[in-house]
């Protein structure tokens, strides 16, 4: 290797660390606002969400917390009377462009619902539903691929053990806390790279709530993960970082450790220690 | 219980009253609820009794003249021959098979996809238009239908295919396909909506276009409601009787191709019983051409039944 291109090399990977140095977030969001009909949910939204750490949003109901986080996947727009305005971008794509690809965007961010919701199939369809609708060529993927891929799918959402002989059976037919988790292993086979929760423990009991919750810490890391929750606790346990809304407006993002010890803004103390909400 | 109820009624004449007004109630609810219990009832013991009343006036030929294999195995229908009446039905079968099922073929494309349409895609207005005029079209008469098989497909047939008769399976059939075509779109309609909407934000929150989830998830999570309204459809179809009648050309025959005149089941009940002697054997072959019109739609719609209730336990 001659020395100019020793330079270059370093001139591009000088280059590469100031642009993973920029893009060192995963969502971006500009003045993002939304309406429902004539009501507004949103109101000048500015965040940065940081890559491959879990991101909780906190705030008293109809502060625009799931408004926010469905417009990141722009599931929002299943409602014909959604008005969005501002800009999203998700691994420095905007995805409200006019060449964007709506079935690409959902593949990469993936979402997990307050109620759990998997498909009336089986357990295994479910878990490879995404692959099925969005593998490019027609031709099958060899048997024990698949399986290996269903295996690693319920694997990472501690799920396997406890369906594994009965995979072929109904998804309907598991326990709510079950049912989640296979909500968000079926994420996991089309490789996302962000997951939305929308308060994903809310139909669950305490303990399935704490599965989840180390199921969460176990996927920190691989996924830059992003979770409404009601409950307090839950952000303060399972965050790193936290956002605190307030009528459709960011009031507050700061590391979760900071906003429960001292928060910068009198509302968000208000709220964290119960005085509405 | 009734020591409070007797000193109470003992303590006042206004109390007394009062506990005489909750008697009237007591009775007007009893009465009530025989009266709804009666017409529930009712449905039972007028298909049971009009069960026993074909199966009777039928009875006598089957235990007669009826021979089973000359009954469903011959094509020749001549109960009115002086020497020798023969009483096959092969031929009213088949084209009452023929009708139906090419009815079928082209009546479950057409509403399936119109369900879809109307369940998944139309919005607002026009839905609403949409779901007004399938009801609309289930409520045109059925000789209206005839009407338009006669004088207007009628002429259309010959001149399209160059054939002598326009009276045929394909006039019958396309005739019996748009009768049919407005309830079976409308129960499909219903099977689509009883999806929940979340397995279809689930889909779509996968990723899935908008035919991928009907396709993958509303379709086969409204299976059974979807095989019912087909089932309701064919039962319409065997059942039809005056839209045929005009349509087929009402000529005993065993079809060979769709341009072909045939006769239907029930269109020969009903153009023949009026001139039959009554208790004659061709009135009770008649009655039992009705016994076996009978079994057949109740077989279908007890099919039908059972499959769209299938759909709770999805």
């Amino acid at each position: 290797m001659d020395r100019q291109a020793v330079i270059r090399d370093a001139k591009h990977s000088a280059e590469a660390q100031q642009s993973s140095a920029t893009s060192q977030y995963a969502i971006v969001t500009q003045d993002l606002n939304v309406w429902y009909g004539d009501f507004q949910a949103l109101y000048d939204v500015t965040l940065n969400i940081k890559k491959d750490i879990i991101t909780s949003l906190i705030g008293p109901s109809g502060c625009g917390k799931s408004t926010f986080l469905r417009s990141i996947n722009r599931i929002n727009e299943r409602l014909s009377y959604v008005r969005i305005d501002g800009s999203i971008t998700v691994y420095d794509h905007n995805i409200y462009g006019d060449h964007v690809e709506l079935a690409q965007v959902r593949k990469q961010i993936g979402m997990v619902f307050q109620r759990p919701n998997p498909l009336p199939i089986s357990i295994r369809d479910n878990v490879l539903f995404g692959l099925s609708i969005h593998s490019e060529s027609r031709k099958k993927l060899p048997r024990n691929e698949v399986d290996d891929i269903v295996e690693q799918a319920l694997q990472q959402v501690l799920l396997w053990h406890t369906v594994k002989d009965r995979l072929g059976r109904k998804a309907t037919e598991l326990s709510l806390e079950e049912q989640q988790k296979l909500c968000i292993a079926r994420l996991l086979p089309i490789k996302p790279t962000i997951l939305l929760m929308d308060e994903p423990c809310s139909a669950l009991d305490a303990k399935g709530t704490e599965a989840v919750e180390e199921l969460l810490w176990g996927l920190r890391g691989r996924y830059t993960i992003v979770i409404v929750t009601h409950n307090m606790a839950q952000a303060r346990r399972a965050s790193d970082e936290c956002i605190f809304m307030l009528m459709g407006k960011v009031i507050e993002h700061t590391p979760t450790a900071e906003m429960f010890v001292t928060p910068a803004h009198k509302e968000t103390a208000d709220y964290i220690e119960g005085r509405y909400g | 219980m009734t020591g409070t109820v007797r000193s109470l009624a003992a303590a006042t004449p206004s109390a007394r009253k009062q506990l005489d007004q909750l008697d009237r109630a007591w009775y007007i609810d009893k009465i009530v609820q025989f009266i709804v219990f009666a017409s529930g009832i009712s449905a039972i013991i007028f298909i049971v009794g009009i069960f026993i009343f074909v199966t009777k006036e039928g009875f006598g030929f089957i235990l007669g003249a009826f021979d089973f294999a000359e009954f469903f195995g011959s094509p020749r229908w001549k109960p009115t021959s002086e020497y020798n009446p023969t009483y096959g039905i092969l031929a009213l079968i088949a084209g009452t098979a023929s009708v139906t099922g090419l009815a079928m073929l082209i009546a479950i494309p057409f509403s399936i996809g119109a369900a879809i349409y109307v369940a998944e895609f139309a919005t607002g207005k026009t839905r609403e238009a949409l779901k007004v005029l399938v009801e609309l079209l289930a409520a045109i008469p059925s000789v209206v239908w005839g009407f338009i098989a006669l004088s207007l497909m009628n002429p259309l047939i010959i001149e399209l295919f160059d054939v002598p008769v326009g009276l045929n399976i394909l006039n019958a059939g396309i005739i019996l396909a748009l009768m049919a075509a407005p309830i079976m779109t409308s129960i499909a309609e219903d099977a689509l909506k009883a999806v929940p909407d979340r397995y279809r934000e689930a889909a779509e929150a996968l990723g899935a276009t908008r035919w991928q989830v009907i396709s993958k998830v509303v379709l086969p999570a409204a299976k059974n409601g979807l095989l019912g309204a087909v089932l309701l459809g064919v039962g319409r179809g065997f059942g039809e009787t005056m839209a045929v009648l005009m349509a087929t050309g009402h000529s005993i025959n065993l079809p060979d191709s769709i341009f072909d005149s045939v006769r239907a089941l029930t269109a020969t009940i009903a153009s023949e019983l009026g001139e039959t002697v009554v208790g004659s054997d061709h009135y009770q072959a008649l009655f039992t051409i009705g016994i076996f019109l009978f079994l057949i739609t109740f077989v279908i719609n007890l099919c039908a039944d059972l499959v769209v209730r299938g759909i709770g336990k999805v």
